[in-house]
């Protein structure tokens, strides 16, 4: 064989052994939500240890303990929000009739019956928080200030059930 | 004495195509195999440890994809739902079905359920979720018709070439921001003339989009 033809096998062979390699591709390390036989649990996603308590982030307590503003934009991320996660069983309008109420799941109570339109937003901030008899805690996925904007719109949703016409000076002249 | 026969030139001619051809034909077959489903893993389910149906959830429950994946809009990842989110339903309806036993089973013993991975990107590239929900590119313009899947499977092939097909001039995809989530949005007929003011609207500029660096960091 000629040498010609050799280096031209041996470049057809090194690119053929690149194509085994996938160092760049897989590096040796732990992607997010990766196996990690590292963890007892077998994943790379750990959950905070049980008792961890946020040091060092004032900003964060100030969100829960201080009720932020009620302005428009609260209010439509409340909504927003509302309808992501509380919808499916409170229903849209607040009565408890969720889509996932309809296929069985224990009706909650209205927010428009008196117990609830009488309760302070403390407790609605308590529920989302902590979970209530059947329903689980919301607190991984509702940030402090959402709660807020939500509570903030449960509060419209109820005022818009017990409404009166005085209430929408403008609708008196277009009512029949 | 004749040594080659009357065929013999056309043989030749033929020969020396294929000589030409040859390294045309490899390459693009090569390319064919390179962008093949077999390669890109484009369309094809994986087996799950629970039969997870988004067509279920999605279209027959109406959820928005934020109630499980909800880390997509303040993160890289959209994030997949731990067991506990499944539990906020399935504590209380299907709770004997043989389906979720896997469910279960995770919850009682505290180890996460193994969900196969659909897409995956390799290690040398950077996406980031949370940068495309703002700017207005909804989940179903790279996931597909989510809605209707029962098993997930990849919709995109996932190459660089779909990348910068898209980071070239991404107004022809972009929604307005309340309509990122909605499985169902199609293209409105006049979206070449309000996909730019979008675009305008969301700050985009495309000048940097397809610098290496975007992408390969
Ligand atoms: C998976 C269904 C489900 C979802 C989603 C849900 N809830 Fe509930 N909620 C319930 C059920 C069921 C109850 C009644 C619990 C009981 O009495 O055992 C309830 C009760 C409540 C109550 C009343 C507590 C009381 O004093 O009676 C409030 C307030 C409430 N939920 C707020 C919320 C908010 C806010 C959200 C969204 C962040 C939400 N819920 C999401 C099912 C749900
Ligand atoms: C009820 C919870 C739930 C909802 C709602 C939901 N998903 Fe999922 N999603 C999952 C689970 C669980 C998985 C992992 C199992 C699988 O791949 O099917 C998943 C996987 C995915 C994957 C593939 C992840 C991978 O492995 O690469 C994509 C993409 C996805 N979901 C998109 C969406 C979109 C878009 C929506 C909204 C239209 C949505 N999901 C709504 C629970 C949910
Ligand atoms: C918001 C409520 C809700 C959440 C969260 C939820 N499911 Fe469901 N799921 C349902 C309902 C309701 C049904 C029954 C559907 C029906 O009645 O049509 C169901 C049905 C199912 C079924 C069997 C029916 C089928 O063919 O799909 C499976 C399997 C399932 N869910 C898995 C899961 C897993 C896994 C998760 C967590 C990633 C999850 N679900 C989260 C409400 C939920
Ligand atoms: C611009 C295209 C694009 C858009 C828009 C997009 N995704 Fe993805 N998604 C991807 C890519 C690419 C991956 C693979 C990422 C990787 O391997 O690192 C992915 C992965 C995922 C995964 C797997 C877990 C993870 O985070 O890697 C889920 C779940 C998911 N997407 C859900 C969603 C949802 C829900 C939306 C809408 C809110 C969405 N995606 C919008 C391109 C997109
Ligand atoms: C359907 C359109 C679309 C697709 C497909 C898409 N992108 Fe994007 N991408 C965008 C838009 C729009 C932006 C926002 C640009 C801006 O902020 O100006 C963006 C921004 C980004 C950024 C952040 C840029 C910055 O300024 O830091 C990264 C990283 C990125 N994309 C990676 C990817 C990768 C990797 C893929 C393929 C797996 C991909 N994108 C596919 C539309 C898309
Ligand atoms: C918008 C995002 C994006 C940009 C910008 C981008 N790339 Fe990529 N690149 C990707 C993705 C995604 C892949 C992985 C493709 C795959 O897995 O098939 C990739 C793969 C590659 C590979 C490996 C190809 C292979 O087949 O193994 C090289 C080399 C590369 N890119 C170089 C570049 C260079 C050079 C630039 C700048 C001119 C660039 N990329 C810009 C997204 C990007």
């Amino acid at each position: 064989m000629t040498l010609r033809s050799l280096s031209s096998l041996l470049l057809l062979s090194l690119a053929l052994a690149g194509c085994g390699d996938h160092s760049m591709s897989q590096q040796n390390r732990y992607s997010t939500f990766s196996k990690a036989g590292l963890f007892r649990d077998g994943t790379e996603a750990q959950p905070l240890p049980q008792g961890t308590v946020a040091q060092g982030d004032p900003e964060r307590s100030r969100q829960i303990t201080t009720p932020p503003a009620v302005d428009m934009a609260l209010l439509s991320r409340g909504r927003e929000r509302y309808d992501i996660y509380c919808s499916p069983c409170h229903g849209f309008s607040g009565h408890g009739d969720g889509m996932i109420v309809q296929r069985g799941f224990p009706a909650p109570p209205s927010y428009h019956s008196a117990r609830l339109r009488s309760a302070d937003a403390q407790h609605f901030f308590d529920v989302i928080t902590h979970g209530y008899g059947a329903m689980y805690s919301y607190a991984a996925r509702v940030e402090p200030r959402d709660r807020w904007a939500i509570i903030a719109y449960i509060r419209a949703l109820q005022q818009s059930q017990h409404a009166d016409v005085a209430d929408v000076p403008e609708l008196r002249s277009k009512l029949p | 004495m004749q040594l080659f026969r009357p065929g013999a030139n056309t043989i030749a001619t033929v020969m020396i195509a294929a000589i030409g051809a040859a390294p045309v034909l490899a390459v693009g077959l090569s390319y064919e195999v390179m962008l093949s489903p077999y390669v890109t893993n484009q369309n094809i389910s994986r087996n799950q440890p629970v039969p997870f149906s988004h067509e279920h959830h999605v279209s027959g429950l109406g959820l928005d994809c934020r109630y499980c994946h909800a880390s997509v809009e303040k993160a890289r990842f959209a994030g997949i739902p731990p067991t506990e989110t499944c539990m906020t339903c399935h504590s209380q309806i299907w709770t004997n079905a043989l389906m979720l036993a896997p469910v279960r089973e995770s919850l009682s013993k505290n180890q996460p359920i193994a969900w196969e991975r659909v897409h995956r990107l390799p290690d040398y590239v950077y996406f980031d979720h949370s940068v495309h929900v703002a700017k207005g590119v909804g989940c179903t313009t790279c996931h597909g018709d989510v809605g209707r899947m029962r098993l997930m499977r990849q919709a995109a092939p996932l190459t660089m070439q779909w990348c910068l097909d898209c980071h070239r001039s991404p107004e022809r995809f972009l929604r307005p921001r309340e309509a990122v989530f909605d499985p169902n949005w199609q293209a409105p007929k006049n979206q070449a003339e309000i996909g730019p003011k979008l675009a305008a609207g969301y700050h985009i500029n495309t000048g940097h989009l397809t610098d290496c660096t975007i992408c390969h960091r």
